[in-house]
């Protein structure tokens, strides 16, 4: 977020949950909710990176006039006299939904059985696949990868429903300098466990400066 | 060929090319369109070729044979048509060729069994067939019948003529805005307005002077349907005539094309369009002497549905993975590499030189208020006319499925029209009766309706209407359905394919829709409860709601019709376990009437599973326990003895 200098420019007023507040141009309208301590669940939102708007759990009903619309709250910046939803009957339905098909597609992960519980929640009627998996490829390991530590060690590798979190060339990568930065990252504790298999030879990485 | 340096030199070449032509000359067409080739219309052409050298014609009177682009009357193909004399054969084979030559060509007659026959009449223009006479052609006006790989055809043909208008006589703000008047909507699906997006993405250039681009979108990926495809293959240079006068309205230098590369005949045919167009002077620099600048050049495209959204084929034009976006910012404000950036359909593109040609209140003149023009449509499934059908704005379902699609074969009955492609609604032939709360403005998703015909048939076909009955306009694909086809089945087949064609970036389009097919799944199994069909209805809204692009907010568009229209066949697979369409595998048993069954051993020879037995004369039986209803016995038997129940 480029906030301009104070006075600069005007504050943009618009509402959350009938509640008036101020965004600067430029912020979105999560950072201007969460700077109003007004909570609104996300997943593959991190302020270190820029918002890719994956996971969609922050979605919000936007309505300007008599137009109402559905949308992710991580990516859209407010527009001055916007009434923002933030639980109302259509968000909350798709949360529900998501978190639904993601305790069936992640079972092992407590953070996502958290945060479906607090939607009521607490059981799927989707078949599980995997019971061991944890990672909603929500894209913040790639993410945090790419643009903060930037060398590019882990991808996304497939499409659609096979998508899955890879290393390029699906071998472990020794561009990789074991910063720990996408453990860290990870919403649902995944990534722990597959740093190892992205973690390249790291005797091999002398050569390309790493040597400690 | 030489450098043209000015308009009054292309006007000089297009009136030598003129004069050189013979209008006495006969000409072979050749249609080489997707379904002609796949019945082996290039074998036919190379025929015509060997036939015309043998008959040692005089110079003067040479046939010309022209392989050409889509003549749209698909289901009756390969098609060749004559001129002057005006014939059009179908069904031609190779061996045809020679009869043809020596009847047609050297003693002026036709040669009536290769004639179109509908209802013991024959047709010997194509101009008299119903199935050509319910249409309009304007922008397959030339489809069919140039020769794509000659700029001297296309220029015969008019082509370029409205650049050299638009270069010459109008500003970039009068083009913009006849293009505005004109009420032309992006043809791609989304309908919405071209002017107005060429507007945005100039305003927006004059504030942040730099580059701009240009896209013709050409990835059409829906099951089912080849306008573009047409196009591209049959009349390359609409397209780029379209994209340079585009380009002069808002200032662009570059263009791309994107195509998908399983379209080769339309990758090769614009490659060649864009070096002749190149060499004549068309493109590049200093175009026609106005000092403008344009060139193109073709991305390809390597078949991901999801690339035919915007915002993910700039991205894939760009070289990064074929992802989609959040609009806004929309790419008429950043778009390639940061810069505006308008990307239209290709469709869309060829409508643009026939509105500068003839003006914005000709164009209005063609279809219906708010949705202007006419429209491509690719006719297909049950329906005994299939092919490309362009006809103007409005034109009801009716008249394009019953008398331009000639209605459904056999005695089975129309069932339903999908319109749009796989992320289009499933419109019911004849509208049932409806509960009261699905006549209300609906809880789901669906757009509240204002007026509705009382016969969807009579419903017309643009834009708005089919919004409004729960579908959308999208590319153009019409899919039409008889009482053979379930939609639970259609509903799964197209979620299959949106599935697999997902990204997977969303979690309600990646598991939204995994998840819609397993309830789904479950239906045409029979099992689950009357309550899941409003839990699917819900599930669907919130994919709607919550996917990121049009693909998967699009996505749930069949199921959510089917069942505001077809909720009682839902009923039927969960409560009763029975399919009526008599599709669903795990519903349905095959038997035999034993009275109807004349015993005629045809359906026992083509069982696959060998599991039909009955003497011959004498009534026949299946044995269900090792059937796998396959409904090979249902099509070959003669006298509609096997009853699916």
């Amino acid at each position: 977020m480029n906030a301009p200098l104070i006075g600069e420019q005007e504050w943009i007023d618009f509402a959350i949950d009938g509640r008036a507040v101020k965004a600067r141009p430029g912020w979105t309208i999560l950072e201007t909710a969460r700077e109003n301590h007004i909570h609104i669940p996300t997943l593959c939102y991190h302020p270190a990176v820029k918002p890719w708007g994956g996971c969609r759990l922050c979605v919000v009903e936007a309505k300007y006039g008599r137009r109402g619309k559905v949308m992710v709250s991580c990516l859209n910046p407010p527009i001055p006299e916007l009434e923002v939803f933030t639980h109302s009957e259509r968000v909350k339905n798709v949360r529900r939904w998501v978190l639904e098909m993601l305790l069936a597609s992640c079972p092992a992960s407590p953070d996502i059985r958290k945060l479906a519980a607090e939607y009521g929640v607490t059981a799927t009627r989707f078949p599980i696949r995997d019971p061991e998996e944890k990672c909603i490829r929500c894209g913040l390991c790639v993410a945090v990868c790419t643009e903060v530590v930037g060398v590019q060690a882990l991808t996304f590798g497939s499409r659609g429903v096979t998508k899955q979190l890879d290393t390029p060339y699906r071998v472990p990568n020794n561009d990789c300098v074991a910063c720990g930065c996408c453990a860290t990252i990870c919403p649902t504790g995944a990534m722990l466990d597959r740093i190892d298999q992205v973690r390249g030879d790291i005797s091999r990485r002398t050569g390309h400066g790493y040597a400690h | 060929m030489k450098k043209i340096k000015n308009a009054k030199e292309l006007e000089a070449l297009r009136a030598r090319l003129l004069q050189a032509q013979d209008p006495q000359q006969p000409v072979v067409r050749v249609c080489l369109g997707p379904g002609c080739l796949a019945q082996g219309a290039d074998k036919v052409s190379r025929a015509f070729r060997e036939a015309v050298q043998a008959q040692r014609f005089k110079a003067r009177v040479q046939p010309l044979i022209k392989e050409t682009g889509c003549h749209g009357f698909c289901s009756q193909a390969p098609l060749v048509s004559l001129a002057p004399l005006d014939l059009l054969y179908v069904q031609v084979k190779p061996e045809d060729a020679e009869e043809i030559v020596n009847a047609s060509l050297v003693k002026g007659k036709a040669v009536e069994r290769l004639l179109y026959r509908d209802n013991g009449t024959r047709y010997r223009s194509a101009g008299d067939i119903p199935f050509y006479q319910m249409q309009q052609k304007v922008i397959l006006k030339n489809v069919g019948v140039i020769d794509p790989l000659r700029i001297e055809d296309a220029l015969l043909a008019g082509a370029y003529r409205s650049l050299v208008k638009a270069l010459t006589e109008m500003s970039p703000e009068e083009v913009i805005n006849t293009v505005s008047l004109s009420g032309l909507r992006g043809r791609g699906g989304g309908g919405f307005p071209t002017g107005r997006k060429w507007r945005r993405a100039r305003d927006y250039t004059l504030e942040n002077p730099g580059p701009v681009f240009l896209v013709g979108n050409g990835d059409e990926g829906d099951p089912g349907a080849f306008m573009d495809r047409a196009i591209m293959e049959g009349d390359p240079h609409a397209v780029l005539e379209g994209m340079i006068i585009g380009a002069y309205a808002i200032g662009a230098h570059q263009g791309y094309i994107y195509v998908r590369n399983e379209y080769p005949i339309a990758v090769r045919h614009l490659s060649i369009a864009i070096e002749q167009a190149r060499a004549l002077g068309l493109l590049g620099r200093n175009i026609l002497g106005s000092g403008f600048d344009f060139d193109l050049q073709i991305s390809r495209g390597a078949g991901a549905f999801v690339c035919g959204e915007e915002t993910a084929l700039l991205a894939s034009i760009e070289g990064r993975v074929g992802e989609p976006l959040t609009r806004p910012p929309y790419p008429a404000q950043q778009g390639l590499w940061n810069r505006p950036t308008i990307i239209n359909n290709v469709e869309t593109w060829a409508n643009v030189p026939h509105i500068i040609g003839q003006g914005a209140k000709w164009y209005t003149d063609l279809g219906v208020p708010h949705s202007t023009g006419t429209k491509i449509f690719s006719l297909v499934g049950k329906v005994k006319n299939t092919g490309l059908v362009e006809v103007p704005m409005g034109t009801t379902l009716g008249t394009i499925v019953e008398q331009i699609g000639g209605g459904v074969p056999g005695q089975k009955k129309f069932k339903a029209v999908q319109t749009g492609g796989p992320s289009g609604g499933i419109i019911p032939y004849e509208l049932k009766e409806l509960p009261p709360e699905e006549m209300r403005p609906a809880r789901f998703g669906l757009r509240p309706r204002g007026f509705l015909p009382s016969e969807l048939k009579d419903l017309p076909v643009d834009f708005d209407s089919l919004l409004q009955a729960g579908s959308i306009m999208g590319s153009g694909g019409m899919i039409v359905m008889d009482n053979r086809d379930c939609v639970v089945d259609v509903g799964r087949y197209f979620l299959r394919f949106l599935q697999e064609e997902s990204c997977g970036k969303c979690l309600p389009c990646r598991l939204g829709l995994q998840g819609m097919l397993e309830f789904l799944d479950r239906f045409s199994r029979g099992q689950g409860e009357p309550e899941d069909i409003d839990e699917l209805q819900s599930l669907a809204q919130a994919v709607v709601d919550g996917a990121l692009c049009g693909l998967g907010g699009t996505a749930p568009n069949p199921v959510l019709t089917s069942i505001r229209y077809f909720r009682d066949e839902f009923l039927a697979h969960i409560m009763d376990h029975k399919c009526p369409a008599g599709v669903c595998r795990d519903l349905i048993h095959y038997r035999i009437d034993p009275e109807a069954c004349n015993g005629c051993r045809l359906c026992a020879r083509s069982c696959p599973q060998g599991c039909i037995s009955g003497r011959n004369k004498k009534p026949h039986t299946i044995d269900s326990t090792a059937c796998i209803r396959c409904g090979a016995c249902l099509d070959v038997c003669p006298v509609d003895a096997v009853r699916v129940a």
